[in-house]
Protein backbone atom coordinates (compact mmCIF):
# COMPACT_ATOMS: atom_id res chain seq x y z
CA UNK A 1 0.00 0.00 0.00
CA UNK A 2 0.43 3.13 -0.42
CA UNK A 3 0.51 6.30 2.24
CA UNK A 4 0.59 10.11 1.76
CA UNK A 5 1.18 12.52 4.80
CA UNK A 6 3.25 15.87 5.55
CA UNK A 7 6.61 15.67 7.26
CA UNK A 8 7.25 19.00 8.38
CA UNK A 9 5.34 20.75 6.01
CA UNK A 10 6.69 18.18 2.82
CA UNK A 11 4.48 16.06 1.33
CA UNK A 12 5.63 12.30 1.42
CA UNK A 13 4.69 9.08 0.05
CA UNK A 14 5.98 5.81 0.93
CA UNK A 15 5.24 2.68 -0.23
CA UNK A 16 5.58 0.18 2.57
CA UNK A 17 3.26 -2.19 4.89
CA UNK A 18 0.63 -0.47 6.14
CA UNK A 19 1.41 -1.80 9.73
CA UNK A 20 4.75 -0.60 10.07
CA UNK A 21 5.56 1.86 13.10
CA UNK A 22 6.08 5.34 11.81
CA UNK A 23 9.20 5.40 13.61
CA UNK A 24 10.69 2.92 11.33
CA UNK A 25 9.29 4.73 8.16
CA UNK A 26 10.72 7.79 9.63
CA UNK A 27 14.42 6.31 10.37
CA UNK A 28 14.25 3.54 7.50
CA UNK A 29 12.40 4.55 4.85
CA UNK A 30 12.39 9.00 5.03
CA UNK A 31 16.38 8.62 6.97
CA UNK A 32 14.87 10.88 9.04
CA UNK A 33 17.45 9.49 11.83
CA UNK A 34 16.60 12.47 13.94
CA UNK A 35 13.99 10.86 15.63
CA UNK A 36 15.03 7.75 18.33
CA UNK A 37 13.79 4.68 19.30
CA UNK A 38 14.12 3.62 22.92
CA UNK A 39 12.20 0.93 24.54
CA UNK A 40 10.24 0.63 21.82
CA UNK A 41 6.91 0.18 23.78
CA UNK A 42 5.32 3.63 24.81
CA UNK A 43 7.10 3.81 28.43
CA UNK A 44 9.94 5.99 27.42
CA UNK A 45 9.03 8.85 24.65
CA UNK A 46 12.05 8.94 23.15
CA UNK A 47 10.61 8.49 19.67
CA UNK A 48 8.12 11.32 20.23
CA UNK A 49 6.51 13.22 17.59
CA UNK A 50 3.88 15.51 16.84
CA UNK A 51 1.09 14.08 14.84
CA UNK A 52 -1.34 16.51 13.44
CA UNK A 53 -0.19 18.76 16.43
CA UNK A 54 -0.61 15.73 19.34
CA UNK A 55 2.49 14.50 21.08
CA UNK A 56 2.56 10.41 20.57
CA UNK A 57 4.89 7.43 20.31
CA UNK A 58 6.11 6.98 16.77
CA UNK A 59 6.69 3.33 18.27
CA UNK A 60 3.16 2.61 18.70
CA UNK A 61 1.47 4.09 15.41
CA UNK A 62 1.11 1.93 12.17
CA UNK A 63 1.94 3.74 9.15
CA UNK A 64 -1.87 2.87 8.00
CA UNK A 65 -2.90 5.57 10.47
CA UNK A 66 -0.87 8.15 9.56
CA UNK A 67 -2.72 8.70 6.34
CA UNK A 68 -3.41 12.14 5.39
CA UNK A 69 -2.30 13.26 8.13
CA UNK A 70 1.29 15.90 9.36
CA UNK A 71 3.75 14.84 11.13
CA UNK A 72 6.19 16.94 12.70
CA UNK A 73 9.40 15.60 14.22
CA UNK A 74 12.67 17.05 15.76
CA UNK A 75 14.14 17.86 12.13
CA UNK A 76 11.15 20.15 11.74
CA UNK A 77 11.72 22.49 14.85
CA UNK A 78 14.74 24.35 13.50
CA UNK A 79 16.29 25.12 9.87
CA UNK A 80 19.79 23.94 8.90
CA UNK A 81 22.40 25.42 11.44
CA UNK A 82 19.37 27.29 12.80
CA UNK A 83 18.13 25.97 16.26
CA UNK A 84 14.74 26.90 17.32
CA UNK A 85 13.92 28.98 20.58
CA UNK A 86 13.33 25.64 22.29
CA UNK A 87 16.41 23.98 21.09
CA UNK A 88 18.18 27.02 22.46
CA UNK A 89 16.62 27.09 25.86
CA UNK A 90 17.96 23.52 25.94
CA UNK A 91 21.63 24.28 25.22
CA UNK A 92 21.32 27.20 27.55
CA UNK A 93 20.51 25.54 30.50
CA UNK A 94 22.44 22.60 29.79
CA UNK A 95 19.00 20.26 29.14
CA UNK A 96 20.89 17.69 27.15
CA UNK A 97 23.81 15.39 28.08
CA UNK A 98 23.85 12.02 26.44
CA UNK A 99 21.04 13.27 24.29
CA UNK A 100 18.91 10.53 23.24
CA UNK A 101 16.05 11.02 25.07
CA UNK A 102 16.25 14.93 23.57
CA UNK A 103 14.71 15.06 20.54
CA UNK A 104 11.50 13.34 22.32
CA UNK A 105 11.86 15.62 25.24
CA UNK A 106 11.89 18.60 22.55
CA UNK A 107 8.90 17.06 21.21
CA UNK A 108 6.85 16.78 24.02
CA UNK A 109 7.64 20.35 25.18
CA UNK A 110 6.70 21.87 22.01
CA UNK A 111 3.78 20.38 22.16
CA UNK A 112 3.07 21.76 25.50
CA UNK A 113 4.01 25.19 24.12
CA UNK A 114 2.14 25.33 21.55
CA UNK A 115 -0.83 24.42 23.67
CA UNK A 116 0.09 27.35 25.88
CA UNK A 117 1.59 26.13 28.61
CA UNK A 118 3.60 28.37 30.62
CA UNK A 119 6.39 28.46 33.65
CA UNK A 120 4.80 26.29 35.77
CA UNK A 121 6.92 23.33 37.13
CA UNK A 122 4.35 21.30 38.05
CA UNK A 123 2.44 21.81 34.50
CA UNK A 124 6.17 21.50 32.92
CA UNK A 125 7.00 18.19 34.72
CA UNK A 126 3.30 16.79 33.79
CA UNK A 127 3.78 17.15 30.07
CA UNK A 128 7.10 15.49 29.93
CA UNK A 129 6.17 12.43 31.97
CA UNK A 130 6.28 10.59 29.39
CA UNK A 131 9.96 11.30 28.29
CA UNK A 132 12.38 9.58 30.33
CA UNK A 133 16.02 10.87 30.95
CA UNK A 134 18.74 9.11 32.53
CA UNK A 135 21.10 11.67 32.59
CA UNK A 136 19.98 15.33 33.77
CA UNK A 137 17.84 14.55 36.85
CA UNK A 138 15.52 16.39 34.51
CA UNK A 139 15.63 19.86 36.32
CA UNK A 140 17.69 21.00 33.67
CA UNK A 141 14.95 20.22 31.03
CA UNK A 142 12.38 21.60 32.99
CA UNK A 143 14.56 24.98 33.40
CA UNK A 144 14.97 25.08 29.38
CA UNK A 145 11.06 24.23 28.83
CA UNK A 146 10.12 27.21 31.26
CA UNK A 147 12.47 30.07 29.65
CA UNK A 148 11.30 28.90 26.07
CA UNK A 149 7.89 29.55 27.72
CA UNK A 150 9.16 32.79 29.11
CA UNK A 151 11.10 34.31 25.71
CA UNK A 152 7.81 33.27 23.89
CA UNK A 153 5.30 35.01 26.35
CA UNK A 154 7.03 37.82 25.70
CA UNK A 155 7.35 37.69 22.31
CA UNK A 156 4.26 37.23 22.21
CA UNK A 157 3.72 40.86 24.00
CA UNK A 158 6.01 42.55 21.82
CA UNK A 159 3.99 42.40 18.90
CA UNK A 160 0.64 43.55 20.40
CA UNK B 1 12.11 -4.88 13.59
CA UNK B 2 8.09 -5.58 14.47
CA UNK B 3 6.23 -8.76 12.61
CA UNK B 4 4.24 -6.31 10.30
CA UNK B 5 1.11 -8.40 9.53
CA UNK B 6 -1.06 -7.36 6.61
CA UNK B 7 -3.64 -4.75 7.46
CA UNK B 8 -7.54 -3.87 5.64
CA UNK B 9 -8.37 -0.42 6.41
CA UNK B 10 -12.23 0.25 6.39
CA UNK B 11 -13.51 3.41 5.88
CA UNK B 12 -17.26 2.23 7.19
CA UNK B 13 -18.88 0.65 9.41
CA UNK B 14 -20.07 -1.74 6.59
CA UNK B 15 -17.05 -2.01 5.41
CA UNK B 16 -15.56 -3.61 8.92
CA UNK B 17 -18.73 -5.72 9.23
CA UNK B 18 -17.75 -7.59 6.09
CA UNK B 19 -14.54 -7.96 6.30
CA UNK B 20 -15.18 -9.48 10.11
CA UNK B 21 -17.82 -11.66 8.43
CA UNK B 22 -15.32 -12.98 6.13
CA UNK B 23 -12.33 -13.69 8.36
CA UNK B 24 -11.09 -13.00 11.57
CA UNK B 25 -8.99 -10.23 12.45
CA UNK B 26 -7.86 -8.23 15.16
CA UNK B 27 -8.79 -4.76 15.49
CA UNK B 28 -6.45 -1.82 16.33
CA UNK B 29 -7.60 1.37 17.58
CA UNK B 30 -4.56 3.57 18.79
CA UNK B 31 -2.34 0.79 18.77
CA UNK B 32 -1.00 1.81 21.93
CA UNK B 33 -1.71 -1.89 23.51
CA UNK B 34 -1.51 -4.14 19.78
CA UNK B 35 1.68 -2.79 18.64
CA UNK B 36 3.25 -4.09 21.89
CA UNK B 37 1.67 -7.12 21.67
CA UNK B 38 3.36 -7.98 17.96
CA UNK B 39 6.87 -7.16 18.12
CA UNK B 40 7.03 -11.02 18.28
CA UNK B 41 8.66 -11.42 21.67
CA UNK B 42 4.84 -11.92 23.33
CA UNK B 43 3.77 -14.80 21.60
CA UNK B 44 2.35 -15.40 18.09
CA UNK B 45 1.20 -11.45 16.28
CA UNK B 46 -2.33 -11.53 14.70
CA UNK B 47 -2.75 -12.78 11.10
CA UNK B 48 -4.70 -10.14 9.83
CA UNK B 49 -5.36 -6.61 11.47
CA UNK B 50 -8.72 -4.44 10.95
CA UNK B 51 -7.43 -0.93 11.32
CA UNK B 52 -10.71 0.90 12.48
CA UNK B 53 -9.00 4.14 13.54
CA UNK B 54 -11.04 6.07 10.64
CA UNK B 55 -14.30 4.45 11.74
CA UNK B 56 -16.19 7.78 12.46
CA UNK B 57 -19.49 5.95 13.73
CA UNK B 58 -16.94 5.15 16.35
CA UNK B 59 -16.07 8.76 17.30
CA UNK B 60 -17.78 11.46 19.79
CA UNK B 61 -18.92 11.50 23.44
CA UNK B 62 -22.51 12.62 23.77
CA UNK B 63 -25.25 13.07 25.90
CA UNK B 64 -28.18 10.21 25.34
CA UNK B 65 -31.19 10.23 27.36
CA UNK B 66 -30.01 9.72 30.63
CA UNK B 67 -26.63 8.51 29.74
CA UNK B 68 -23.08 9.52 28.58
CA UNK B 69 -22.02 7.52 25.74
CA UNK B 70 -18.67 7.18 24.39
CA UNK B 71 -17.95 6.01 21.39
CA UNK B 72 -15.10 3.36 21.59
CA UNK B 73 -12.50 5.23 19.41
CA UNK B 74 -12.60 8.15 22.06
CA UNK B 75 -9.26 9.01 23.40
CA UNK B 76 -8.26 9.40 26.98
CA UNK B 77 -7.42 13.02 25.80
CA UNK B 78 -10.91 13.68 24.70
CA UNK B 79 -12.28 12.62 27.79
CA UNK B 80 -9.81 14.84 29.72
CA UNK B 81 -10.64 18.20 27.70
CA UNK B 82 -14.62 17.15 27.09
CA UNK B 83 -17.07 19.96 28.86
CA UNK B 84 -19.82 16.83 29.38
CA UNK B 85 -17.17 14.77 30.94
CA UNK B 86 -16.38 17.71 33.77
CA UNK B 87 -20.01 18.06 34.20
CA UNK B 88 -21.15 14.45 34.49
CA UNK B 89 -18.76 12.00 35.17
CA UNK B 90 -15.45 14.04 36.56
CA UNK B 91 -14.00 10.69 37.75
CA UNK B 92 -13.66 9.34 34.26
CA UNK B 93 -11.61 12.32 33.93
CA UNK B 94 -9.65 12.10 36.42
CA UNK B 95 -9.21 8.58 35.44
CA UNK B 96 -7.85 9.01 31.78
CA UNK B 97 -5.76 11.75 33.49
CA UNK B 98 -3.57 8.76 35.05
CA UNK B 99 -3.36 6.40 31.99
CA UNK B 100 0.78 6.69 30.74
CA UNK B 101 1.24 10.21 29.62
CA UNK B 102 0.32 12.84 27.04
CA UNK B 103 1.72 10.25 24.82
CA UNK B 104 -0.37 7.38 25.15
CA UNK B 105 -3.75 9.66 26.59
CA UNK B 106 -3.51 11.09 22.61
CA UNK B 107 -3.64 7.44 21.34
CA UNK B 108 -5.15 5.05 24.06
CA UNK B 109 -9.26 4.71 23.72
CA UNK B 110 -11.95 3.72 26.07
CA UNK B 111 -12.56 0.99 23.94
CA UNK B 112 -9.03 -0.17 23.79
CA UNK B 113 -8.73 -0.44 27.66
CA UNK B 114 -12.21 -2.44 27.32
CA UNK B 115 -11.34 -4.56 24.19
CA UNK B 116 -7.85 -5.17 25.50
CA UNK B 117 -9.29 -6.77 28.60
CA UNK B 118 -6.17 -6.61 30.80
CA UNK B 119 -6.91 -7.14 34.68
CA UNK B 120 -5.12 -3.96 34.95
CA UNK B 121 -6.88 -1.96 32.63
CA UNK B 122 -7.53 1.31 34.64
CA UNK B 123 -10.88 2.54 33.26
CA UNK B 124 -12.58 -0.81 33.86
CA UNK B 125 -13.54 -0.51 37.45
CA UNK B 126 -14.89 3.07 36.90
CA UNK B 127 -17.17 1.04 33.83
CA UNK B 128 -18.27 -1.91 36.70
CA UNK B 129 -19.53 0.87 39.35
CA UNK B 130 -21.26 2.64 37.02
CA UNK B 131 -23.35 -0.84 35.34
CA UNK B 132 -21.62 0.34 32.19
CA UNK B 133 -23.42 -1.14 28.90
CA UNK B 134 -20.95 -1.91 25.66
CA UNK B 135 -22.82 -1.49 22.39
CA UNK B 136 -21.23 -4.63 20.16
CA UNK B 137 -22.12 -4.76 16.44
CA UNK B 138 -21.48 -6.92 14.13
CA UNK B 139 -23.57 -7.22 10.50
CA UNK B 140 -26.43 -9.00 11.90
CA UNK B 141 -26.93 -5.69 13.95
CA UNK B 142 -26.54 -4.67 17.61
CA UNK B 143 -26.57 -5.99 21.07
CA UNK B 144 -25.80 -4.32 24.68
CA UNK B 145 -23.60 -6.44 26.91
CA UNK B 146 -23.47 -5.28 30.66
CA UNK B 147 -20.02 -4.35 31.76
CA UNK B 148 -20.47 -7.10 34.77
CA UNK B 149 -20.53 -9.60 31.75
CA UNK B 150 -17.82 -8.65 29.51
CA UNK B 151 -14.97 -9.79 31.08
CA UNK B 152 -15.83 -13.83 31.35
CA UNK B 153 -12.11 -14.69 31.92
CA UNK B 154 -8.41 -13.57 32.22
CA UNK B 155 -7.91 -11.60 28.86
CA UNK B 156 -11.39 -12.35 27.36
CA UNK B 157 -14.07 -10.68 26.54
CA UNK B 158 -18.10 -11.50 25.52
CA UNK B 159 -17.02 -9.86 22.03
CA UNK B 160 -17.55 -12.60 19.55
CA UNK B 161 -15.02 -12.69 16.50
CA UNK B 162 -17.22 -11.08 13.80
CA UNK B 163 -18.08 -8.02 16.12
CA UNK B 164 -16.66 -4.95 17.56
CA UNK B 165 -17.22 -2.56 20.21
CA UNK B 166 -18.82 0.66 18.87
CA UNK B 167 -19.90 2.52 22.16
CA UNK B 168 -19.91 2.43 25.90
CA UNK B 169 -22.91 3.74 27.25
CA UNK B 170 -22.89 5.16 31.11
CA UNK B 171 -26.18 5.45 32.67
CA UNK B 172 -26.49 8.68 34.51
CA UNK B 173 -27.69 8.20 37.89
CA UNK B 174 -29.38 10.98 40.16
CA UNK B 175 -27.52 12.05 43.31
CA UNK B 176 -24.64 9.51 42.32
CA UNK B 177 -21.11 10.03 43.56
CA UNK B 178 -17.93 8.34 42.17
CA UNK B 179 -14.07 8.22 43.09
CA UNK B 180 -11.54 6.79 41.52
CA UNK B 181 -7.90 5.95 42.94
CA UNK B 182 -4.80 4.25 41.38
CA UNK B 183 -1.77 2.76 42.73
CA UNK B 184 1.35 2.71 40.57
CA UNK B 185 5.02 2.92 40.95
CA UNK B 186 4.46 6.92 39.85
CA UNK B 187 2.17 8.88 39.01
CA UNK B 188 3.00 8.38 35.21
CA UNK B 189 3.35 5.65 33.02
CA UNK B 190 2.89 3.07 35.18
CA UNK B 191 0.50 0.10 34.97
CA UNK B 192 -1.24 -0.54 38.62
CA UNK B 193 -0.59 -2.12 41.29
CA UNK B 194 -4.12 -2.00 42.43
CA UNK B 195 -6.88 0.77 40.79
CA UNK B 196 -9.92 1.23 42.72
CA UNK B 197 -13.45 3.01 41.66
CA UNK B 198 -16.57 3.35 44.31
CA UNK B 199 -19.87 4.56 43.96
CA UNK B 200 -22.63 5.81 45.95
CA UNK B 201 -25.85 7.69 45.83
CA UNK B 202 -26.82 9.96 48.51
CA UNK B 203 -28.41 12.96 48.72
CA UNK B 204 -28.38 16.16 51.07
CA UNK B 205 -28.06 14.98 54.65
CA UNK B 206 -27.78 11.23 54.00
CA UNK B 207 -27.21 9.33 57.04
CA UNK B 208 -26.06 6.20 55.31
CA UNK B 209 -23.98 4.50 52.31
CA UNK B 210 -26.94 3.64 49.74
CA UNK B 211 -26.00 1.83 46.22
CA UNK B 212 -22.97 1.36 46.98
CA UNK B 213 -20.23 -0.14 43.88
CA UNK B 214 -16.87 -1.10 44.36
CA UNK B 215 -14.91 -2.52 42.04
CA UNK B 216 -10.89 -3.41 41.44
CA UNK B 217 -8.62 -3.85 38.69
CA UNK B 218 -4.81 -5.34 39.20
CA UNK B 219 -5.95 -8.38 41.84
CA UNK B 220 -7.71 -10.71 39.58
CA UNK B 221 -7.45 -12.33 36.82
CA UNK B 222 -10.06 -9.97 35.74
CA UNK B 223 -11.59 -6.97 36.85
CA UNK B 224 -13.64 -7.18 39.65
CA UNK B 225 -17.14 -6.18 41.59
CA UNK B 226 -16.30 -6.46 45.95
CA UNK B 227 -19.88 -7.89 46.42
CA UNK B 228 -19.06 -8.38 50.59
CA UNK B 229 -17.41 -5.20 51.14
CA UNK B 230 -20.29 -3.97 49.23
CA UNK B 231 -22.60 -5.36 51.31
CA UNK B 232 -20.88 -4.13 54.57
CA UNK B 233 -21.29 -0.62 53.58
CA UNK B 234 -24.95 -0.86 52.34
CA UNK B 235 -27.35 0.65 54.69
CA UNK B 236 -24.58 1.25 57.94
CA UNK B 237 -23.53 4.66 58.68
CA UNK B 238 -20.91 7.49 57.06
CA UNK B 239 -18.16 6.88 60.27
CA UNK B 240 -14.93 5.52 60.90
CA UNK B 241 -16.43 2.27 62.35
CA UNK B 242 -18.19 0.99 59.35
CA UNK B 243 -14.67 2.33 56.72
CA UNK B 244 -12.77 0.36 59.29
CA UNK B 245 -15.33 -3.06 58.60
CA UNK B 246 -15.28 -2.33 55.17
CA UNK B 247 -11.36 -2.19 54.57
CA UNK B 248 -11.05 -5.22 56.90
CA UNK B 249 -13.55 -7.37 54.49
CA UNK B 250 -11.52 -5.93 51.37
CA UNK B 251 -8.66 -7.18 53.11
CA UNK B 252 -10.02 -10.91 53.15
CA UNK B 253 -12.41 -10.79 49.88
CA UNK B 254 -9.35 -9.91 48.04
CA UNK B 255 -7.27 -12.82 46.57
CA UNK B 256 -4.71 -11.49 44.42
CA UNK B 257 -1.35 -13.01 43.38
CA UNK B 258 2.51 -11.89 43.48
CA UNK B 259 3.82 -10.82 40.15
CA UNK B 260 6.66 -8.26 38.78
CA UNK B 261 4.27 -4.91 39.77
CA UNK B 262 3.79 -5.73 43.47
CA UNK B 263 2.93 -8.47 45.79
CA UNK B 264 -0.31 -10.14 47.20
CA UNK B 265 0.20 -8.30 50.76
CA UNK B 266 1.04 -5.36 49.42
CA UNK B 267 -2.23 -5.32 47.15
CA UNK B 268 -4.00 -6.31 49.53
CA UNK B 269 -2.98 -3.97 52.63
CA UNK B 270 -3.16 -0.78 49.85
CA UNK B 271 -6.58 -1.91 48.18
CA UNK B 272 -7.95 -1.77 52.00
CA UNK B 273 -6.22 1.50 52.89
CA UNK B 274 -7.24 3.02 49.80
CA UNK B 275 -10.78 1.99 50.69
CA UNK B 276 -10.69 3.12 53.80
CA UNK B 277 -9.52 6.95 52.76
CA UNK B 278 -12.23 7.38 50.13
CA UNK B 279 -15.09 5.69 52.97
CA UNK B 280 -13.05 9.09 55.74
CA UNK B 281 -12.82 11.60 52.81
CA UNK B 282 -16.92 10.68 51.27
CA UNK B 283 -18.30 10.59 54.82
CA UNK B 284 -16.77 13.77 56.40
CA UNK B 285 -14.74 13.10 59.54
Amino acid sequence: MSYRFLVNGDPVEVEVPGMRRLLDVLREDLALTGTKEGCGEGECGACSVLLDGAVVDSCLVPICQVDGTSVRTVEGLGSAGQLNDLQAAFLQTGGAQCGICTPGMLMAAEAFLAAGGGTDDEAIRAAIAGNLCRCTGYTKIVQAIALAAEQRRSAGHDSI
Amino acid sequence: MPVEPPVVSPRTLAEAYALLAADAYRPVAGGTDLLVQITGELGDPPDRVLNIWHLDELRGIRMEASALVFGALTTYAEMRRSPLVAEFLPAFAEAAGTIGAAQIQNRGTIGGNAVNASPAGDMLPLLLVCDAQLVLGSARGERWVAAREFWPAYRRTALASNELLLRISIPLVIDRHVRFRKVGTRRAQAISKVVMALAWRAGVGATSWRDVHLALGSVAATPIRAPRTEAVLEGAPPDEATADQAASTLASELNPIDDVRSSADYRRAVAARVLHRLLREAGGW
